[in-house]
């Protein structure tokens, strides 16, 4: 997988098969984009886990913290991960350990670190960095548009009236009209900078 | 078809729009209210505090407004757009979230004068410095920069004289002192000139022009291209640092390559006010549906009707980069391929009284203070939309007093030739 630039069919795929979703570094504080993030992908439908060791007999939105991944206790389907890049590689070896494994390793924007990625695809599990779920989310299903945001998906198809909590359709045509040589910029720039 | 690349005039016509989820409703609609009901206090609170995608009140947002801000901003091939009352509003709330009293911003001396007005005397009492440049000589970019410089500020297709500036090279500029580029894009329109694919970190608009193009509807535009790093040094704080009008939210670590654009929106527009009214952006959108067709009938109108007057013998010379022998023809081959524009002057033997004449003998051509109409127009800008600056400067910018302007519209070129022909003859 090329980790620069996504396909929106990689992305989509992930996100409408997925069901359980474990949230390493989710923060009760709510202005944390972490906090953001495990809410409206919980309001999406998605059965969200936070995991801290810092805030463990605490409750995120009502689903009780745990310390670590192994501690779940039952499969999980996608971790995502809510942590700088040099503390990726620890949680992905811990997540390499469960049984079953996960299907998906998500590294929050930001985040990044190719040599934890590879060790992921090698066991098989879909890996995306350095993206939100929330934003893909509300991306590809064109309710980010509301921000004014370029969704980069077109479709002549009357939606479902969103709704509170209703999965809101992720089958929209990409076009990719926006992310063509500006990310691809940036992505470099970031690179030859670090 | 997914992976299937659109080009510009499918997107001209479908980014950003769909069918209305309710009624079905194909053309977008006009959502002509001030608020929007919430579905309960935790989804009010969400909204509030950034949490949730959605609609509170229309200074902040409008869901007609959005899908002109998503459109512009496919168009333009950026990461997300915000659109405002005018092209001037664009301008006020692009600087309020880049610069801090003192600070400087260096601006290209090829400006519209209501720019150069703007830059010069408004943002003056902020405590924002303008500091000039010259778009024909790159090194004078980068002797302007300084350790309080926060942005360069150019214009792709430059008033009033359709001069082309080299926006790479600028950006060169930009990247090495570690400031965005942003690039007043109203002249080419996206269907010209993509700044972004050229380096430009944002875009701004008056949607007012060729856009919008009907001479009916004011508005503005930003575009966000997403390449900006604003994490860097604590340079931009708006960005970078916790916010306390939102509790301590930093803009960049929670929205990623759209927070500029989120910063305008959310910083800017919600606390300086100038809204565009959804009405507005309605008929916006509906002019930009035409846009591919309008834009190359402006610059094949135009490209001939320069022809014309360069070979009149009442005409000294014609400013218009479409022409071979033009001394931006080479940039507009570069950057503008498909046509130099549709707004350029040229300047009469008989000088200021000439011009006065011409303006006055015109049938075809209105009078007027505006560019990028259907309609064709005229304006001598040295006693008009440049008459604040002193003669140095009204030469500088290349709006002289023997100096008449044109914006060509997307009437029959033959028409247009014949007006200028009958009005320059007797």
């Amino acid at each position: 997988m090329n980790h620069d630039a996504y396909p929106d069919n990689y992305i989509r795929g992930i996100l409408n098969s997925v069901k359980s979703i474990a949230m390493v570094g989710a923060s009760p504080v709510n202005v944390r984009p972490s906090y953001f993030a495990f809410k409206y992908l919980a309001q999406r439908g998605y059965d969200m886990i936070p995991v801290n060791p810092g805030h463990v007999g605490k409750d995120l939105l009502g689903k009780p913290f745990v310390a670590s991944l192994r501690d779940i206790g039952r499969p999980v389907d996608m971790i995502d991960i809510f942590r700088n890049s040099s503390h990726i590689m620890p949680v992905v070896e811990e997540a390499l350990a469960l049984d079953p494994l996960p299907k998906v390793i998500w590294m929050q924007l930001g985040a990044r670190d190719d040599a934890a990625a590879e060790k992921a695809e090698a066991a098989g599990i879909k890996v995306v960095m350095n993206r939100c779920p929330k934003i893909e989310y509300g991306r590809l299903s064109s309710e980010i548009s509301w921000m004014g945001v370029n969704s980069r998906t077109l479709s002549s198809k009357r939606p479902p009236a969103p709704t509170q909590g209703m999965r809101l359709s992720l089958n929209r045509m990409s076009v990719g009209g926006g992310d063509t040589a500006a990310s691809d910029r940036a992505a470099k720039n970031k690179t030859e900078q670090s | 078809m997914s992976d299937r690349l659109p080009g510009f005039s499918t997107l001209a016509v479908h980014a950003g729009a769909q069918p209305d989820p309710t009624t079905g409703a194909r053309a977008t609609p006009i959502y002509q209210t001030t608020s929007f009901v919430f579905n309960d206090a935790d989804h009010a609170a969400s909204l509030f505090g950034l949490q949730a995608f959605g609609n509170i009140y229309t200074r902040i947002g409008n869901p007609t407004n959005a899908v002109l801000e998503e459109r512009v901003a496919a168009l333009e091939g950026g990461t997300a757009a915000l659109a405002v009352a005018s092209g001037h509003a664009a301008q006020v709330v692009v600087l309020q979230q880049l610069l801090q009293p003192g600070d400087e911003f260096i601006a290209a001396r090829k400006l519209y004068g209501g720019s150069i007005n703007q830059f010069t005397h408004a943002f003056k009492s902020f405590g924002w410095n303008v500091v000039w440049a010259d778009p024909d000589d790159i090194a004078s970019f980068e002797r302007a920069v300084t350790p309080r410089t926060k942005a360069i500020f150019i214009e792709s297709i430059a008033n009033p004289a359709g001069s082309i500036t080299d926006i790479e090279a600028i950006s060169t500029v930009a990247r090495k002192a570690g400031v965005p580029l942003i690039v007043d894009n109203t002249l080419a329109s996206p269907y010209l000139i993509r700044p972004i694919d050229h380096g430009a970190d944002i875009v701004v608009h008056s949607l007012t022009k060729f856009l919008g193009g009907h001479g009916n509807s004011l508005g503005g535009i930003i575009v966000d291209a997403g390449t900006f790093d604003w994490s860097t040094g604590g340079k931009y704080p708006m960005l970078s640092e916790p916010r306390p009008e939102y509790h301590g939210i930093r803009l960049q670590e929670t929205f990623g390559n759209f927070a500029f654009a989120i910063a305008c929106r959310v910083l800017g527009l919600r606390d300086l006010g100038p809204a565009l009214s959804p009405f507005n952006a309605f008929m916006i959108l509906t002019g930009i549906e035409t846009l591919p067709l309008r834009m190359q009938k402006h610059c094949d109108n135009a490209k001939a009707v320069a022809e014309f007057l360069a070979g009149h013998p009442a005409v000294a010379s014609v400013s218009y980069a479409g022409l071979a022998s033009d001394k931006y023809n080479q940039l507009a081959r570069k950057y503008a391929p498909k046509g130099a524009g549709a707004v350029f002057t040229f300047s009469l033997k008989g000088g200021y009284d000439a011009g006065v004449s011409l303006v006055s003998k015109l049938q075809l051509f209105s009078h007027l203070a505006n560019v990028g109409d259907t309609r064709s127009l005229v304006i001598h800008p040295a006693s008009t939309t440049h008459s604040q600056l002193d003669d140095a400067a009204k030469i500088k910018s290349g709006a002289g007093p023997d100096v008449v302007r044109l914006s060509i519209g997307i009437e029959d070129k033959e028409d247009l030739i014949a007006d200028l022909e009958q009005a320059l003859g007797a």
